[in-house]
């Protein structure tokens, strides 16, 4: 395997983040058992590299999309741990007020755009946030995640084509793990290589192991790369897993635990943390430092999120519309 | 000046496009075909295809992408040819546009407008003819606008425009070719219903392509000695309930007038809020007069015979008054 292109700093910021975005999403799940979070709760649990990756490759001006299954993507993009708690615990202190819950972060000072849990429905959205940009002048891309589910909505070839066709700079992430829900990839589509769809379109497409943050990351880059030169629109494949259930209510009837183990065997977290060390970049006391602090950082959320404040529901009805501004 | 509601239409797009380059037109055909009911005609030529964008047959992208174009800084304008196409693109206004601002906290409000077409009277029979104006009105988190006047086609778009929410703007399919003085004072607020013509008898309730009707049976009613109100509802969410009662107390008899089913209709919303505001105002049941329950027909006789009609109109007042 390739050494690790990135500097020590560097690669313990992708390491740290994908530990974050793990030991956040364990204490969820334990609260949800709990109570204390409630709704869907959607984990992405051995998807952390794609998270970590793609964001790590674009800039803070970019525009993201997100799907609902987005904790780990919300928190890369610097929306805090406390505020995502927060909103899990529909206080209003959340990054949505409480309005949105699990499925619906939204941040805009990061320019993250949701949180949407309509599946397929975020594409369009961000052909839009692309189009504005086009007509502005403004050199930034959008970058739009979304399951291999989405890819049989309709939604799905209306924004390929439409980004196509204007040469919108949309960075199309699809993480495919290979079930939308229970539905394995093979049961639902009819092409299972997604990234051939892409031709259908005139549009350049790769795909990449979501399993490796470094080839997710140098992907990524690449891609972003071209998008933002003004070659026009990209999809790129993440070809990656869910160690856990769909949701909180989902019994996992429908694939082999043999299945998961096997996939388990590649997850992100260990197979990276083992290279850096192989490297020398990495002790196993700096592991478990970096381990600790990821853990205070959920502790430190988590009491953040149970001693916030409700909102009165008095406000039940603020921000339906956009309050006029007094002249 | 006289001009036609298609015009009226035209120049408030004009005088959009030409103010702030932030606006944008978007739809199929409004470019190179110049609209389907040539509202936009000559517009690519003189704003160019970026701004006047012809889109695919792709309702649910392009509505889509209107609502991000308007989180990304741009004033978009959508087309939709009529509102049964728009069912295909409902996702996009019902589970994102009218719900961003709220489920994210108020971070993101959608300037957005969208234009459709919607109403029979063309035999374009079930597929292209119903009135669909009151499954919008229904959603909270959007404004639906129903302008039935030469004034409110040159008046309601500046408004719908500056509203920092999205706004569906339905015109009558009939109403295009409708004729009319273009009056000095054309702006108008987007607030309130209209008072189109005071009376003492009955207050008549209509919107979009049934005022027309309504006046029409006014008239008629007037020729009858029965002087009859009409209100132009005009905003169809949030409806105006304040004139709507204003008037009931007047005249203490309602008849709603609307080109939707009658069940579950905007006219049994009217109905009802006329029943909760103002029961013992009232010197008999309100009526209404809507659509057969059936899919627009597309043999002439029978495409009129199932909508709304000044003569239907007529004889609802007349009942209701035992004259």
């Amino acid at each position: 395997m390739e050494p690790v292109p990135y500097d020590k700093a560097f690669a313990i910021r992708l390491l740290t983040d994908m530990l974050r975005i793990r030991r956040m999403e364990e204490k969820c799940a334990e609260l949800y058992g709990a109570g204390k979070i409630r709704g869907f709760l959607h984990l992405y649990i051995g998807e952390e590299a794609c998270a970590v990756g793609a964001l790590h490759a674009l800039t803070a001006e970019d525009n993201i999309v997100a799907t609902y299954r987005e904790h780990g993507h919300a928190l890369v993009r610097g929306v805090s741990m406390n505020a995502i708690m927060a909103e899990m615990f529909g206080k209003a202190a959340g990054c949505s007020r409480g309005r949105g819950g699990s499925m619906h972060l939204f941040d805009s000072a990061t320019r993250f755009y949701g949180g949407n849990a309509i599946v397929g429905g975020g594409l369009p959205l961000a052909v839009g946030l692309a189009l504005a940009d086009k007509m502005q002048g403004i050199p930034m891309v959008t970058a739009c995640f979304f399951g291999d589910g989405a890819v049989a909505e309709g939604a799905f070839h209306e924004a390929m084509n439409l980004a196509a066709l204007w040469k919108l700079p949309v960075l199309f992430c699809c993480e495919n793990n290979l079930y939308g829900m229970g539905t394995a990839l093979e049961r639902a589509e009819a092409q299972v290589d997604l990234s051939v769809k892409a031709a259908g379109y005139r549009m350049a497409a790769a795909k990449v192991d979501g399993m490796d943050v470094v080839a997710v990351l140098e992907a990524t880059r690449l891609a972003a790369g071209q998008v933002r030169a003004g070659a026009g629109p990209f999809f790129l494949e993440y070809q990656t897993y869910r160690f856990r259930a769909h949701s909180m209510f989902d019994p996992e009837l429908y694939r082999d635990k043999a299945e998961v183990e096997k996939w388990k065997e590649r997850g992100p977290l260990h197979t990276f943390s083992a290279r850096l060390k192989a490297e020398g970049k990495l002790s196993e006391k700096e592991f478990l430092k970096l381990d600790a602090q990821a853990e205070k950082e959920v502790a430190a959320a988590v009491d953040f999120a149970e001693r916030a404040e409700l909102e009165s529901v008095n406000d039940l009805l603020t921000d339906v519309y956009t309050p006029a501004v007094a002249p | 000046m006289k001009i036609s509601y298609r015009e009226a239409m035209r120049q408030a797009m004009h005088e959009a496009l030409a103010g702030d380059p932030r606006v944008f037109l978007m739809g199929e055909d409004v470019g190179k075909y110049g609209g389907t009911y040539a509202v936009s005609k000559g517009f690519i030529e003189e704003f160019g295809p970026e701004r006047i964008r012809d889109t695919p047959l792709s309702e649910l992208g392009f509505v889509g992408a209107g609502i991000g174009a308007a989180l990304g800084g741009m004033r978009p304008i959508v087309e939709v040819m009529t509102v049964n196409f728009s069912l295909l693109a409902l996702d996009q206004i019902v589970n994102t546009a009218a719900v961003l601002r709220h489920m994210s906290g108020g971070q993101f409000s959608v300037p957005l407008v969208v234009r459709m077409a919607t109403g029979a009277g063309r035999q374009l029979a079930a597929q292209h003819s119903h009135s669909l104006e009151n499954w919008y009105a229904h959603i909270p988190g959007i404004r639906v606008l129903a302008p039935a006047t030469i004034g409110d086609a040159r008046g309601m778009l500046a408004p719908a425009l500056a509203d920092p929410d999205p706004v569906i703007i339905f015109e009558h399919a009939q109403l295009y070719n409708l004729e009319g003085e273009l009056a000095d004072d054309w702006q108008c607020d987007i607030a309130r219903a209209a008072v189109r013509r005071e009376g003492s008898q009955v207050s008549v309730f209509a919107y979009g392509g049934c005022l027309p009707k309504a006046m029409q049976a006014a008239a008629e009613l007037a020729d009858a000695g029965i002087d009859a109100e009409v209100i132009d509802l005009r905003l169809l969410r949030p409806l105006d309930t304040e004139t709507i009662a204003a008037s009931v107390r007047k005249t203490h008899r309602a008849v709603v007038v609307d080109e939707g089913w009658k069940s579950g209709s905007l006219a049994a919303e009217v109905v009802a809020r006329i029943v909760e505001d103002c029961f013992y105002d009232l010197d008999a049941p309100p009526v209404r007069v809507c659509s057969a329950e059936v899919p627009i027909p597309y043999a002439r006789h029978m495409e009129e015979a199932a909508l709304p009609q000044p003569a239907k109109i007529v004889a609802a007042v007349k009942e209701l008054l035992n004259a």
